[in-house]
């Protein structure tokens, strides 16, 4: 048994933190949040140059050959600082799709790019009837030629503005919500039949409702296998659920040591808020929800490689997790920096949104008790 | 013990339904405060009802025009949340009016009602500030008396819909040496006054609905003093214990599970309605018991302020799970949306893209904004603080 970091963890922690407290602060990070582009491509191509993007890619496709430990070091960086720049959908999505799934010819075409940062993906599977049922699809990929024809709509596709690529699922056969006839595509965003409309999510990203009108796509398009492509999304899902909740446990902490540091210098009837026991009870139950959620972290990061039940039921019991400590922190460092923690200006609600946003993301606190319910 | 209604109070419910129907103003019907757009929205159905006659039912002679027992009350509140009228601002009406009619001078009477009744003055409220929240007892603005005018200094915060005020009723420090409380005095401040700015503060949801406002030696007449100098937090205790009726807003909470409802039964999981999804069901009947537990607490405050006895400390009860109550519906309207509780709907824009059905539209602000109803009134600690002190003698 071992929870420690390896030096080269250590240093990649300390170099994350380094860049992001030099140019990622709270201010930046909102106007950048507001502005025309939604992002910042420098922050990204620094992302790039210093191995983020690839930290977990192998040596071969591009990458530094790491794990899913140093995934979990810069979400939970990335966490602290709000970042908006699409890590999440590139380098663990994409890259995770094509590692676990991808050709060798896909892998070395498509993963250096990703670690590079030259190529942008989003990835485009919920759709408006589907709620979090990874399988309930309405969009169709027919058999065309050699390749296939993709139909449909998918909704709220996070980063689908920046991206150049998508990858969508599509129903190859079986009924709606078949568990068998899943596939998975790479679409070009700017191919003929591909349509977007974005806008701004609550949390400061950016977000496209996406038409698919008869997209042609050749077979080299397909990631994984033609009808099988359930257990590879399952898969790639788990892992971003990962990667969310070290990125949670990096804005949880955040909410902990500002409420802390609030009320110790905020005095009304003459005394410091914090001397008050129930406000002093009220922090320990964010400290604990806090602690419970970094163990949660590294349970899930560290049974991603194990068999597909245990990996399953590891990522469901860390979502449920995340997703109450995120709420309750969240409405509780609201609570108890009082109007200020309304407002935009302050960091607080910034937070707070973030983390009402990852509940959401991949199935909130309900799905993902159903889901651990029915593996165990 | 009874409940129910008696023969009267069902034709009053009939009268008071068919009055409603025949002119509240449609273009609302529905509609939260953060989307209206226009400063009438806010005004249409205060006139209306100035016109009828009932705007002010809890208001003394000679100002009302009828007078409803808190059962009529209760009745009134329920057919107004079920049609979905606009809240009724409470700043002029149910905050600055009373303290007007009680502590006033017969000259500030005839001065100020009239245009409080008419909704032609727009009223907002000067009480908290930056050091001053729960401890509101601490203010540090400051009115110094010279010859006929004091002079006002300080800052106020969290005023909700300065933008739009023409006067504002300030709790100013006139006595520094005084305790806490013994100091203050309560001030009538005309907003166009030199040396007053209001600067909006934007909230999480990334509305414009409260405000700082400076005062920066602002002149006030001596005669827009109201009751005696130094006397300006028995003024703030009226205020703030008057018209507890409907704090627990059951009424709009009962018609906003109903709207819950109808959503759910829109919405699909694994192809089926969400609202017969098992564990849907059991948050939204929790939710159910837990308003209707609620309800009958406000019935028996009802039925002993009706017996003469006030409306008591209950109040703080009715605050704390009103508003618990107002933010669990907005949670669950949240999750019912699923990926739809994503989309940002920008209150300050028109006509931007709207993604997804109707329904969800702006539902994630709508629950960061509601987190405000356990911080505002008296935070629901100091409700707490309330109850352990008065209630429980601890």
């Amino acid at each position: 048994m071992d929870f420690s970091f390896t030096e080269e963890q250590t240093l990649l922690r300390n170099s994350v933190q380094k860049y992001l407290q030099n140019t990622y602060d709270f201010d930046t990070r909102r106007k950048v949040a507001k502005s025309e582009a939604g992002w910042r491509k420098e922050a990204y191509a620094y992302f790039a140059e210093n191995g983020l993007l690839g930290a977990a890619i192998p040596e071969d496709f591009g990458g530094l050959g790491g794990s899913a430990v140093d995934t979990m070091i810069i979400a939970e960086e990335f966490g602290r600082a709000l970042v908006i720049e699409p890590f999440l959908q590139n380098a663990v999505i994409a890259a995770g799709f094509l590692k676990a799934g991808g050709t060798n010819a896909q892998k070395e075409e498509l993963l250096p790019a990703i670690a590079g940062g030259e190529a942008i993906y989003a990835f485009a599977y919920a759709e408006p009837q589907g709620r979090y049922n990874l399988a309930d699809l309405t969009t169709t990929a027919t058999k065309s030629g050699n390749g296939y024809t993709l139909n449909g709509q998918k909704a709220v596709v996070v980063g689908a503005p920046f991206a150049g690529k998508l990858i969508v699922t599509a129903r190859t056969s079986g009924g709606q919500r078949d568990a068998d006839g899943v596939t998975v595509f790479i679409v070009d965003k700017s191919a003929k039949g591909v349509s977007t409309r974005d806008y701004p999510t609550v949390d400061g990203q950016r977000a496209s409702e996406v038409t698919l009108e008869n997209v042609t796509v050749g077979a080299d398009a397909v990631i994984g296998e033609v009808g099988g492509g359930l257990k590879l999304v399952e898969k790639v899902t788990d892992e971003a659920i990962a990667a969310l909740a070290a990125e949670s446990t990096g804005a949880m902490k955040v909410l902990n040591d500002t409420t802390i540091e609030y009320s110790k210098t905020r005095k009304q009837f003459g005394t410091p808020i914090g001397k008050f026991q129930v406000l002093q009870h009220r922090m320990v139950d964010m400290f604990m929800n806090y602690e419970q959620s970094v163990s949660i972290t590294y349970m899930v990061t560290l049974k991603l490689e194990e068999e597909e039940a245990e990996r399953k039921k590891a990522a469901s019991a860390a979502k449920v997790q995340i997703g109450k400590a995120g709420r309750f922190i969240g409405q509780q460092a609201v609570q108890i920096h009082g109007g200020m923690g309304m407002t935009d200006e302050l960091n607080v609600g910034h937070y707070f949104k973030r983390l009402t946003v990852i509940d959401t993301m991949f199935g909130n606190v309900d799905h993902h008790l159903k889901r651990y319910a029915s593996l165990s | 013990m009874d409940l129910n209604y008696t023969p009267e109070d069902e034709a009053f419910r009939a009268e008071v339904r068919t009055f409603i129907e025949e002119n509240q103003p449609q273009h609302l019907k529905g509609r939260k405060r953060g989307e209206y757009r226009e400063k009438e929205d806010f005004l249409a159905w205060h006139r209306t009802l100035y016109k009828k006659g009932w705007l002010v039912p809890s208001w003394p002679a000679p100002y009302n025009t009828v007078t409803w027992s808190p059962t009529q009350k209760y009745i009134w509140n329920e057919e107004n949340a079920r049609a979905e009228t606009p809240a009724i601002l409470p700043f002029g009406v149910a905050m600055v009016g009373p303290v007007i009619y009680t502590f006033g001078t017969p000259e500030q009477k005839e001065r100020f009602i009239p245009g409080i009744l008419s909704g032609d003055v727009w009223w907002c409220q000067g009480y908290s500030e930056p050091g001053a929240g729960s401890d509101l007892a601490s203010l540090k603005t400051s009115a110094v008396r010279e010859g006929d005018h004091y002079i006002i200094n300080g800052q106020k915060t969290w005023t909700t819909l300065a933008q739009f005020a023409d006067w504002i009723f300030v709790l100013a420090r006139t006595d520094k040496n005084a305790k806490a409380q013994e100091g203050i005095s309560f001030f009538l401040v005309d907003m166009k006054t030199p040396g007053i700015t209001v600067k909006p503060i934007i909230m999480m949801d990334g509305g414009h609905e409260v405000n700082e406002v400076w005062f920066d030696n602002v002149k006030v007449p001596v005669e827009n003093r109201i009751h005696e100098e130094n006397k300006g937090w028995t003024c703030a205790k009226f205020l703030l214990s008057h018209e507890r009726a409907g704090i627990a807003g059951v009424a709009r909470s009962k018609n906003a599970i109903g709207r819950l409802k109808d959503m759910l039964a829109m919405e699909k999981i694994d192809g089926e309605k969400l609202i017969d999804d098992a564990d849907f069901e059991r948050k939204i009947a929790e939710l159910e018991i837990d308003l209707t537990a609620l309800e009958y607490t406000e019935l028996r405050t009802l039925a002993s302020e009706q017996a003469g006895k006030g409306p008591g400390l209950e109040s703080s009860i009715l605050k704390i799970k009103g508003t618990e109550i107002q933010q669990r519906i907005t949670e669950l309207v949240m999750e019912g949306v699923g990926y739809y509780a994503l989309p940002f709907s920008d209150p300050l824009a028109h006509n931007e893209f709207a993604p997804g059905p109707e329904y969800a539209e702006g539902v994630t602000q709508h629950y960061a904004n509601m987190r405000k109803t356990s911080i505002y009134g008296g935070s629901n600690e100091i409700q707490r603080n309330i109850i352990a002190k008065m209630v429980l003698g601890l």
